[in-house]
């Protein structure tokens, strides 16, 4: 089941590893993705950290890890080509791979029905 | 500034409706962008044409109080040859203090009236405080009206010369630098061939009541879309062109900008403006940092404010412009480097969030320009 946070991540999968990426919403406001800095396999990190950097023409936006865990696989086709976030952003755009320390923590965080409400009160 | 004080152009209502993202700059609500997104705006003007409303800056006509040339008073402040301007003639130019830092760069084109009198634009952060350096320091000899009534509109892209000279023919005999007044659907606008994203173009000042009419007009020509700032940006940069206040700013010389071709020959020999003397000096011996262009190695955008360092890691310097070339295909970049380090090709560093990142110097612009020069 996909979760989502307030700074529209998405958080999909249901073991302790999930996969992590930023929402069709977010890739919108953002623009044009020219590069994806992902942190490095191994990195751990706690909720709110700094994890990943996504740069538009217009400007650098962080990523902040949706919860605490050790990154496991990075998305490297990013490199290459960043603009799968625009194109593909809960697909072939996915970020990385985090396992995370406590699974229990992905209840904290919003469902589809209640982040498309989130969003619906941005607009 | 709260939103609501924010100063609108005449094109705001074409902004809103077109879907533009309404950003405040310079005192200005303005679009940074529109629905087709920066990247897509950027390659449509390098393509076709774009259109962007630069009714935010600042259009004046400078005049002589005693029937005198008013280029040879505001020559003082300014370093180019202003006073051989023949009507219908621009020179792009730079407002100097009395250290012989820019304070800002402008546009200076003589008019068709008799007086010589002079249409000056300069950039919307300045303008207040253009107008005051001048009414101070020539303040006697000078008057200055800015056209608070005015839009302008900049006409970009190799299409541009088709779109408007199907308007008027006239605009196609212009040449880069030249300007004419021309009636455009019954309105007298002032048009000169120039512009700030490297390709051939036309900026035209037309009265603010009719600007809205005009730009539908000009949009509802296919190859023509709205273009915002973010675009405007991007374009400017890989053309190699200066931003004020970024790239230079009140303590930066001509020399360390390296935009001395706005030096006119003369001028030099005679050293007759403010600031010469360090100015010439510079000149001679060179200035201890300047302006270089940077390419990264890799994909990361190096924005304003990124350090530069050397292949051992110390600091030397600061990127004044960057980001994402949607032409070049990669990032770009402009910043100060100390003269050793400022050969086409040297290996420097560039400090982003704290990891160090391969780069070299580079010549600009990094993306050809295509000015429609006058045939020798």
């Amino acid at each position: 089941m996909t979760k989502f946070t307030e700074d529209h991540e998405w958080i999909d999968g249901d073991g302790d590893v999930v996969t992590v990426g930023i929402t069709d919403y977010a890739q919108n406001a953002l623009g044009d993705v020219v590069f994806v800095e992902l942190p490095d396999v191994g990195g751990t990190f706690s909720k709110g950290d700094e994890v990943a950097v996504v740069e538009s023409v217009k400007a650098a936006s962080e990523v902040y890890a949706p919860l605490d865990g050790e990154i496991v696989e990075i998305n490297d086709a990013l490199e290459g080509e960043p603009g799968l976030v625009n194109s593909s952003p809960t697909e072939g755009g996915w970020f990385f791979r985090i396992k995370l320390d406590n699974t229990s923590d992905l209840d904290g965080l919003m469902d589809k029905a209640a982040y498309d409400a989130h969003v619906a009160g941005l607009d | 500034m709260s939103v609501d004080e924010l100063i609108t152009t005449p094109l705001y209502d074409l902004h809103v409706e077109s879907g533009g993202k309404m950003v405040p700059f310079a005192g200005y609500s303005m679009p940074v962008q529109y629905p087709l997104g920066i990247m897509k705006e950027h390659l449509h003007t390098r393509e076709k044409a774009g259109l962007f409303d630069v009714s935010h800056m600042g259009q004046c006509y400078i005049r002589s109080t005693d029937g005198s040339d008013p280029a040879k008073v505001i020559e003082e402040l300014m370093p180019s040859a202003l006073a051989v301007l023949k009507p219908g003639k621009m020179r792009y130019s730079l407002l100097l203090n009395d250290a012989g830092g820019i304070e800002d760069d402008l546009m200076v084109t003589r008019t068709f009236e008799p007086e010589g009198t002079l249409y000056v634009v300069v950039n919307a952060a300045c303008k207040e405080k253009d107008y005051a350096i001048l009414e101070e320091k020539l303040g006697g000899r000078i008057t200055l009206e800015p056209l608070e009534d005015r839009a302008l509109i900049a006409l970009q892209g190799p299409k541009a010369e088709a779109v408007l000279s199907a308007l008027a023919p006239e605009v196609a005999d212009l040449s880069f630098m030249e300007a004419t007044m021309v009636t455009l659907e019954g309105v007298v606008c002032w048009v000169s061939r120039s512009g700030y994203t490297g390709e051939d173009g036309y900026e035209i000042s037309v009265p603010a009541d009719e600007a809205d009419a005009f730009a539908r007009r000009l949009l509802m020509n296919d190859d023509v879309e709205l273009i915002g700032l973010g675009a405007r940006d991007s374009l400017r940069l890989e053309a190699g062109l200066c931003l004020s206040g970024h790239d230079f700013n009140a303590v930066t010389s001509p020399v360390e900008a390296g935009i001395t071709f706005a030096l006119g020959k003369k001028r030099r020999e005679i050293g007759d403006f403010s600031g010469a003397e360090r100015i010439l000096s510079e000149l001679e011996n060179g200035a201890a940092n300047i302006r270089v262009g940077i390419v990264p190695a890799g994909r990361a955008p190096a924005r304003e404010g990124v350090e530069i360092a050397d292949s051992e890691g110390n600091v030397i310097g600061k990127i004044t412009s960057g980001g994402f070339g949607p032409t070049f295909g990669g990032p770009v970049a402009m910043g100060f480097v100390p003269a050793a380090f400022a050969e086409n090709g040297t290996e420097i560093q560039l400090m982003i969030r704290g990891k160090a990142y391969l780069a070299r110097v580079a010549a600009t612009p990094f993306v050809p320009q295509r000015y429609k020069r006058k045939q020798a």
